[in-house]
């Protein structure tokens, strides 16, 4: 059968190309991992400098895990603070508290501004004693108190590797076979454009398959990410993500002539994905420009992933974003085969 | 219909890119089992009626039949071989492999293609590098299994665009040995060059100038009827220019 032997020609082109390979299954498992380091560490230890600070007040800001320096001028404080020594200056004027951050980081700013808070309150609780209304009890509906940025980033991520790196060594594959001319060479043989299209799709789709399952391995099992729904159900998002990717490098590279215009596309295709993945808060984008969200497939699967790997959700969650990805990849498929019309009219 | 022994026909073929025609009315005819040249400078259109004679490309205007079918036509690929300009190769694959990969598009399989992979390569003098990755070959060995994958399907038409390009003289010669045997077995074999050398061993020759035929015949016929004693002379009178 002529798909299986451009399934077979793909599989032996990758066993001789061990570099192509390492970058498909190794560099994403590396980059999760950096990730992993950058944004699981222990949460930030704010450095608080305090200016003639009642002593229970510092006791109760080390309780919350903030590193106290006494001064005992504001000059001292101020000079520290420009120095970058601390975060923020905590003073009392006439009684009334006073804080003054750094304030060029906004993640040290809030890890500031939530220390403060939950010491005053813990103050005010203390003050009040028994009685009086105290803190409200917190539950979650999905998640945790430990869940840590890397859990929640996980889900955009696995799916964001398994689509850019597919996209990019099917684009490249794709045309190389047509600057190297043997594109042309296929097209004098029996082979239909139909067949080219899906040998294709079912060669590089082994190896996206491989690739999804150690991506979502490595990140669940490795490296710890929340994962509360089903394992099957990750894998199936992961492999119509990387097959979508697929139709569209492979369609795509239609358009470049060569591999800098096909690296041209990341910019253009990748990135903004990039921003409407759910790596950001979209509820405060621009109106006119919310329509692109609908259009990205990386939004699709990060979507699904994410109500999967957090929120624990079942089939009828993910469903749509399923069928808006198959058929997505059937769109680029059939798109492929006509734009390979370009070279062969049967 | 021509005559019966017509393998390859073209009336008229004219094929325009956008808004410029490279081929103006090429009417040819290529008889079953000659070696028939398609001889012109690089520009003339000889690749581009070639692609269309082998039915990769579709002809604009006119009628191309190949042995009886009208073309293009996807099932004429199994009896046509065809071997382009540039080495259409996968250079990370070694030749077994890219043998295996075109045998198997061509419906061959098991000892068949084993065998056939042994035949074409010990007939291009590759037999030894059968487990070569591509890359590490020279030009003229990927020209020679070019030729060798052209060749695997046992076609009866072969269509070759430049093949002895880069090939040195002796391997130039056993390929038109072959070239020759082929034909006596009755392969018709149509090949495009622009060596005025390599014409004099084509049975029949068609020139081709800026996208027209400018003459076809035998060499003898087109010295004689121009009254020069080499093809490049001939080519030069038929062309318009005086030598």
């Amino acid at each position: 059968m002529r798909i299986r032997a451009l399934i077979v020609r793909i599989i032996r082109q990758f066993i001789h190309d061990k570099r192509t390979l390492a970058l498909l299954i190794i560099v994403p498992l590396v980059v999760l991992s950096l990730i992993y380091l950058v944004f699981d560490g222990d949460s930030y230890q704010p450095r608080i400098g305090a200016v003639r600070m009642p002593e229970p007040i510092a006791q109760r800001l080390i309780e919350r895990n903030a590193e106290v320096t006494r001064f005992d001028s504001a000059e001292e404080a101020e000079e520290a603070l420009a120095g970058r020594e601390i975060d923020a200056v905590f003073r009392f004027d006439g009684g009334a508290p006073r804080v003054k951050l750094e304030g060029s980081d906004p993640s040290k700013n809030r890890a500031v501004m939530a220390v403060m808070q939950a010491a005053m309150q813990d103050l005010a609780a203390l003050q009040s004693r028994a009685g009086a209304p105290g803190l409200p009890a917190v539950e979650y509906l999905h998640g945790g108190p430990d869940m840590s940025t890397f859990d929640s980033l996980s889900p955009v991520l696995i799916g964001f590797f398994a689509f850019f790196f597919v996209f990019l060594i099917a684009g490249v594959s794709f045309l190389r076979e047509r600057t190297s001319g043997t594109l042309e060479r296929l097209l004098a043989t029996p082979l239909r454009r139909w067949e080219i299209v899906a040998g294709y799709t079912a060669g590089f789709g082994i190896f996206t398959s491989l690739q999804a399952v150690l991506i979502a391995g490595y990140a669940v099992g490795a490296l710890g990410s929340l994962m509360v729904g089903s394992f099957g159900y990750v894998l199936l998002i992961l492999l119509l993500l990387s097959l979508t990717a697929l139709s569209l490098g492979t369609f795509l590279s239609a358009f470049a002539d060569t591999e800098f215009q096909m690296i041209q596309f990341i910019p253009l295709v990748i990135v903004p994905q990039v921003f409407f993945s759910g790596l950001f808060d979209l509820e405060s984008i621009s109106p006119w420009l919310r329509w692109l969200t609908h259009v990205t497939p990386l939004k699709y699967g990060a979507d699904a992933l994410t109500d999967v790997m957090i929120r624990g959700e079942g089939w009828s969650a993910i469903a749509f974003e399923v069928c808006v990805l198959l058929g997505l990849t059937l769109v680029f498929m059939a798109a492929n085969v006509l734009a390979l019309r370009k070279h062969r009219k049967i | 219909m021509s005559s019966p022994t017509a393998c390859i026909s073209a009336r008229g073929v004219t094929r325009r890119f956008d808004d410029k025609e490279v081929l103006h009315g090429i009417t040819l005819t290529v008889r079953a089992g000659e070696i028939f040249g398609l001889l012109g400078p690089s520009g003339s259109g000889k690749t581009t009626l070639v692609k269309m004679l082998a039915g990769i490309d579709k002809a604009t205007g006119g009628e191309i039949d190949v042995l009886g079918t009208r073309m293009p036509k996807l099932e004429m690929m199994n009896r046509i071989g065809y071997m382009a300009q540039s080495d259409a190769l996968y250079t990370e694959l070694t030749a077994r492999e890219n043998l295996a990969f075109f045998g198997s598009l061509f419906g061959l399989r098991g000892g068949r293609l084993k065998q056939r992979m042994q035949d074409v390569m010990a007939l291009t003098g590759l037999a030894e590098h059968l487990n070569r990755p591509v890359g590490a070959f020279s030009g003229g060995m990927k020209r020679r299994l070019s030729l060798a994958i052209a060749l695997l399907h046992e076609p009866e038409v072969l269509i070759l665009d430049e093949p002895t390009v880069g090939i040195d003289p002796v391997l130039r010669k056993a390929i038109w040995d072959e070239l020759e045997a082929l034909s006596r077995k009755g392969t018709t074999i149509l090949v495009t060059t622009h060596v005025m050398d390599e014409a004099d061993k084509c049975h029949r020759l068609g020139m081709l100038r800026g996208g027209r035929l400018i003459a076809e015949g035998t060499p003898e016929e087109l010295k004689a009827g121009s009254g020069t004693s080499s093809i490049e002379e001939a080519f030069l009178h038929y062309g318009g220019v005086r030598a």
